[in-house]
């Protein structure tokens, strides 16, 4: 027995250990990797691959925080890359797009077997969506770029704010669904591994959940952000979907709200491969080492971590766009 | 509300899980283009049409200055310089974002089989607006 107290503390101990190790080293790499980018000039001496090294390794980190602290990569790539590196927001934004579609399209097969997604809640607010992203997206390539920053260092404080003061219900009470979703059928069942039970759902409010999702696909077009952020609190909290299903169907639907606006952004221009490629693997590997790491890494202090960097980010977008720190 | 069961996918739909299949290989055949497409015009192996060690001078532009500095095609232009790194880049981007739309098609006969109108007109409008977003007739731009 006192063997394996003796054990137990010592995996405990090495846990802690690795938790603290983990995020020391991520925010110095990315502290230095955002100094290192923010205090070179603009046509600075520094090779093209100096830059995609560089992209390459801050999204590896973002990648590894972005799973545990339940944020989609899309939506810390877009500030911080936009805040700390050269490339114009137009090429991030396009980029950010496809940081975020890759990881949902990644994720999307396994959450729609495991019926942690749901078609038939996801579709009729994807199509939505969809079409709100295009707007968002033409509207966020025709206004003038210190406009958008501006914009997006106000949201992404707004962000902060949501992710600080926002709740979650695991389970939320639906006594009954209302008209429209009854017609669409937006229910259905998953198998909760960590209760081993089978969990039925249903989904109240549906109306206004549509309605919102114009405006979180509007959003995701504007600023090239994957939308999670918002997506999982209306179907959460508004509509009463269990948390895990929300999360899930949430990252579902931004295989298709993200694919369309990133078509306009293909389109006209705005996707540079050395920019978006770097970042997209650098995420992806980032996001599959975070998720192995979930069982180790405390995830309130990683939710910290990513709130006190979306902060400095959602600043540094906003005075940006201002002007003052250029 | 819960029933203890054993762990089955049973209780998903069979459109669901075709829609899962179809994705599965849209996405790994995505970034599979995509690794390797990027790998040929960074080590060389197709010509850049903008070299990379200009890449610097133009990323700091908006899109539109980008394209008024380079010429480079907007709308599915570049598909005809395919041939050249920078544009190789595009066509993993490309199947990534399109991928959805095969999945789409591959659903909707199940949907029709089993008479569910409401949700084969909600897929053919996501294919619509999909297909509208991909067209390149809708324009924008600073």
């Amino acid at each position: 027995m006192l063997n394996g107290t003796v054990s137990r503390l010592r995996d405990t101990g090495s846990l802690l250990r690795a938790n603290a190790l983990l995020l020391l080293l991520a925010l110095s790499l990315f502290a230095a990797g955002a100094y290192a980018a923010e205090s070179l000039p603009l046509g600075s001496s520094m090779p093209w691959w100096g830059w995609a090294l560089a992209l390459f390794v801050t999204c590896f980190f973002l990648g590894i925080v972005a799973v545990p602290s339940g944020v989609g990569g899309g939506v810390l790539f877009v500030p911080i890359v936009g805040g700390f590196f050269p490339f114009h927001l137009d090429f991030v934004r396009g980029a950010g797009l496809l940081v975020a579609l890759a990881s949902a399209l990644a994720a999307g097969p396994s959450l729609l077997r495991g019926g942690l997604a749901n078609l038939r809640l996801a579709l009729p607010l994807a199509v939505l969506a969809s079409a709100s992203s295009i707007a968002g997206a033409m509207i966020g390539l025709a206004i003038p770029a210190k406009l958008v920053q501006i914009a997006l260092g106000i949201t992404i404080l707004g962000i902060v704010v949501l992710m600080a003061m926002a709740k979650k219900s695991e389970f939320p009470e639906v006594a009954a669904p209302d008209r429209l979703s009854s017609a669409l059928s937006m229910n259905g069942i998953y198998h909760d591994a960590a209760r081993n039970q089978k969990i039925d759902w249903q989904v109240h409010r549906t109306p206004l959940g549509l309605a919102l999702f114009v405006g979180i696909g509007f959003l995701a077009g504007l600023f090239g952000m994957g939308a999670g952020w918002a997506n999982v609190p209306v179907l959460n909290l508004l509509m009463g979907a269990p948390l895990k299903v929300s999360a899930g169907t949430s990252s579902f639907i931004l295989t298709l709200v993200d694919s369309s606006a990133a078509w306009i952004y293909l389109n006209k221009g705005a996707v540079l491969a050395i920019i978006a490629v770097p970042s997209v693997i650098g995420m992806m590997l980032g996001a599959f080492i975070g998720a192995r790491l979930l069982h180790v890494l405390k995830a309130s202090v990683v939710r910290r971590l990513v709130i006190s960097l979306l902060l400095f980010a959602g600043l540094r977008a906003l005075l940006k766009g201002l002007g003052i720190w250029p | 509300m819960a029933m203890n069961t054993q762990n089955d996918n049973s209780h998903i739909s069979v459109e669901q899980q075709r829609y899962a299949t179809w994705l599965s290989w849209g996405a790994r055949s995505g970034l599979a283009i995509l690794a390797v497409a990027f790998l040929a015009y960074v080590f060389g192996w197709l010509p850049a049409r903008i070299p990379l060690e200009q890449m610097p001078n133009v990323w700091n532009l908006s899109a539109h200055e980008y394209l008024q500095q380079t010429g480079a095609p907007t709308g599915w232009s570049w598909l005809l310089m395919i041939g050249q790194g920078d544009f190789a880049g595009l066509l993993g981007i490309a199947w990534l974002s399109g991928c959805s739309l095969l999945c789409l098609l591959a659903v909707i006969p199940i949907y029709a089989r089993r008479s569910d109108w409401v949700f084969v007109t909600i897929c053919i409008i996501a294919l619509l607006v999909q297909l509208l977003a991909a067209s390149g007739m809708l324009t924008a731009g600073h």
